[in-house]
């Protein structure tokens, strides 16, 4: 078994990261024509203003509920104020409320790319691939809230998930913590990471791009011939 | 004051014949390629129409150009953040049905049909789904006004002329209007683009996609009021008019303009206040945004500019073209030339000399009509012109009469002068022209030399570029190409 636990919590996390971020470096720096939403709206646009909205903002929030509750220690909770209760309460029900909004509209957006015909002959594998692999990461996501939620408070996912995530990123990872994680945590970790390997190959770059720099941007741009262009990402 | 050269275009609409040989030699040129079967860069539609993609003029569903909020310029999508907002889901964003579904046909049926008692048929198929579709719709469906009593009351350009048009296009009067990226001094497809991928290019003015930098937020589609901005489905890119600039580079014309067979389009440059731009484009009157783009424009001749122009860089062959410009002729010196939907307050840079034909035609009938009768002829004929006046002059009647008078008086003068009449004075007088001008009008009008339509001077890669040191670095089959090449 603990070879096993090793391969899962601490190798394959590891060949994830790796393929994360190198996959990112090469995409923008040799094929930074491909890197874009590939928006399919001019395609079909009445199912998307349902799916796209719905599962962005959900998930979204989620991110941030991700962060603050994996990321940022239990102590840090603490010092705060929060006690387990309030924490577990709001944990439940917000991440809820904004994982159910991204598993209506990532279902959505399932259903329109293999559904409407113009939408799934116009797709690439990577698209079917990624809104695939994100419904299955959120509702596994929701199995395991709901799971948390009803009737398994006493789990804290603040004292294993947590810290062994902290340890992986900081290069310290302890396999270990993740032995007594219940099931339905494991499985949407598991598919998180799966996500994550195949996310620099897909159009999911596109998170990465989120344009914030245009809110102080002057409106018109003028650019001076150059001899090579300065490719941007 | 800020100089700048732009290059710009004009097309003569007296002499549009329709062919849509500009629209064929663009297509295949640039968007005979997956995901840009639907794309025209340059399009031609008949007006009155809803036109390409339908109803583009029609700013209430897709919130294109510019408008004046409390007095400020603000794109009428709302601001950064209200875009940012919608970034999921673009409201204002055209369909494919708006354009059309592209098809193509099976033509193998035709080759390998048995001998049959009836001849094959090669059967419209959808590029998307590759099954057998019936077109419904098209990139120039109402060519020539076809189906005109049913599209036709749509064509926003109507709206408030309802009841003094009778809906029998036929008896009115049509035109045709060939449309390409207008490569705007105050662009909103670039104003929208978050990405900052579009941009003017300083030089000349041409607005452009960055294909490396597009991430496909497609705000530039809605955001352009011309709908000339696409969406490639395939690429999931932006892609727009390039104004054919490797071939003005080289001075060439556009491809569009080289192959014109009505010979309507003119190309050259234009000297302009980079800094007088915003001011222009927030005229509070709507009527006045075409003279405030006039005064935008800056004299070549004038020794002040010339001496500005050179301090800034811009090469004496350049300033020398910008003399001999044909655009300025038309747009400045004569005011024949028209600004195509100076209300969206863009202030394009593509200008149009209205087109008299149709409306002598429809006084005329099979007779001949002299000067004075069409300048009578032109105050009756309130509709037409009150239409061309929606199209490109903000509804300014005056400035759309004033220009189709000179054009007639023009051709009263020249017919004179043929008949070996003298022209009439009088007439002259009024629409401010002289001998010499009545001949140079003509000449560039009617005899439209190649080389009085196009003055381009070729573009100065030596400044910027180690030419030398490139070769061999860049090609259609190296890694990222195309748009790998830094153009
Ligand atoms: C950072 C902010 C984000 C922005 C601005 C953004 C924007 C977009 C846009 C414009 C599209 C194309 C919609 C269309 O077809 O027109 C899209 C699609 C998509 N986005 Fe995002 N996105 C963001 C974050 C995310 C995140 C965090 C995820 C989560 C994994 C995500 C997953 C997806 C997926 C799966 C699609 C494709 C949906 C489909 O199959 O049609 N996005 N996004
Ligand atoms: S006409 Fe051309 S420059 Fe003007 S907004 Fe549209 S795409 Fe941009
Ligand atoms: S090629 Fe010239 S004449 Fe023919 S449709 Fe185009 S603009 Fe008109």
């Amino acid at each position: 078994m603990r070879g096993w636990d090793q391969f899962l919590w601490v190798i394959y996390p590891y060949v994830v990261l790796t393929v994360f971020v190198g996959g990112h470096l090469y995409r923008i720096h040799i094929h930074p024509y491909s890197w874009t939403s590939r928006s399919s709206e001019l395609l079909e646009k009445r199912w998307l203003r349902w799916g796209s909205p719905l599962f962005h903002w959900g998930i979204l929030a989620v991110f941030l509920g991700h962060v603050a509750g994996l990321l940022v220690p239990k102590s840090v909770h603490e010092a705060f104020g929060l006690s387990d209760t309030v924490y577990h309460f709001l944990a439940v029900t917000a991440g809820g409320v904004a994982g159910l909004a991204a598993a209506i509209g990532a279902i959505l957006l399932l259903v329109r790319r293999v559904g409407v015909p113009r939408v799934r002959r116009t797709s690439r594998t990577g698209d079917f691939v990624a809104i695939a692999l994100v419904c299955l990461v959120i509702l596994s996501g929701l199995w395991a809230t709901l799971w948390n939620g009803l009737g398994h408070a006493d789990f804290d996912y603040r004292e294993t998930i947590g810290p062994w995530l902290r340890g992986v990123l900081t290069f310290q990872p302890d396999a270990t913590r993740m032995a007594a994680v219940p099931l339905p945590f494991k499985v949407h970790v598991l598919a998180a990471l799966g996500l994550f390997a195949v996310w620099p190959f897909t159009r999911l770059v596109h998170v990465f791009s989120l344009p914030l720099a245009y809110l102080w941007r002057s409106y018109v741009l003028y650019r001076r011939r150059q001899s090579r262009a300065v490719v941007k990402p | 004051m800020r100089i700048k050269a732009h290059v710009a275009m004009v097309m003569n609409l007296d002499k549009c014949i329709g062919c849509h040989t500009c629209s064929i030699t663009c297509k295949n040129t640039w968007t005979n390629r997956p995901g840009a079967e639907y794309m025209w860069w340059n399009n031609v539609e008949t007006k009155p129409g809803v036109g390409y993609p339908r109803e583009w003029e029609n700013q209430e569903k897709y919130k294109g150009g510019w408008e004046l909020k409390n007095g400020e310029l603000e794109l009428r999508s709302g601001s950064r953040a209200r875009r940012l907002a919608h970034i999921f889901h673009n409201p204002d964003l055209p369909t494919l049905d708006d354009y059309y579904e592209p098809w193509t046909y099976d033509y193998e049926m035709l080759t390998t049909s048995p001998e049959r008692k009836r001849q094959p048929v090669a059967r419209p198929k959808s590029i998307f789904t590759g099954s057998y579709m019936n077109p419904e719709w098209g990139p120039n469906w109402e060519d020539d006004l076809a189906g005109a009593p049913e599209t036709g009351p749509r064509d926003p350009l109507l709206k408030g002329l309802e009841e003094r048009v009778q809906m029998a296009f036929e008896q009115v009067f049509m035109f045709h209007l060939p449309r390409i990226c207008e490569h705007c001094l105050n662009p909103p497809c670039v104003s929208s683009c978050p990405s900052g991928a579009m941009y003017k290019r300083d030089e000349d003015g041409i607005v452009l996609v960055d294909q490396e930098a597009c991430r496909g937020w497609r705000f530039c589609v809605s955001s352009c009021p011309y709908k000339k901005v696409y969406f490639n489905w395939h690429t999931g890119k932006a892609e727009k008019c390039t104004l054919c600039f490797p071939r003005l580079e080289a001075g060439l014309p556009t491809i569009c303009s080289e192959t014109c067979v009505g010979r309507i389009r003119y190309l050259g440059l234009l000297l302009y206040d980079a800094d007088a731009v915003k001011r222009a484009a927030s005229a509070v009157r709507e009527q006045d945004l075409y003279a405030a783009q006039l005064g935008v424009f800056l004299d070549p001749h004038d020794p002040e500019v010339i001496a500005q122009a050179r301090r800034e860089g811009i090469p004496d062959d350049w300033i020398a073209a910008a003399q001999r410009s044909p655009v300025y002729k038309l747009i400045v010196a004569w005011k024949v030339a028209l600004p195509l939907h100076p209300e969206y307050r863009t202030l394009p840079m593509v200008w149009y000399i209205p087109p008299l034909s149709p409306l002598v035609h429809a006084v005329e009938g099979d007779e001949a009509v002299e000067g004075a009768d069409v300048f009578l002829a032109i105050d009756l004929m309130r509709i037409p012109i009150a239409y061309l006046a929606n199209l490109l002059a903000a509804g300014d009647v005056g400035v759309v009469r004033g220009v189709l008078k000179k054009l007639a008086v023009l051709r009263a003068a020249m017919r004179a002068r043929t008949l070996g009449k003298e022209p009439d004075g009088d007439l002259l007088r009024e629409t401010g022209l002289d001998e010499a001008t009545v001949n140079d009008m003509y000449r560039l009008l009617a005899i439209a030399k190649y080389h009085d339509r196009f003055v381009l001077p070729t573009a100065h890669r030596e400044q910027v570029a180690d030419l030398f040191g490139e070769q061999g670095t860049c090609g259609l089959s190296f890694a990222g190409t195309p748009g790998g090449c830094g153009l």
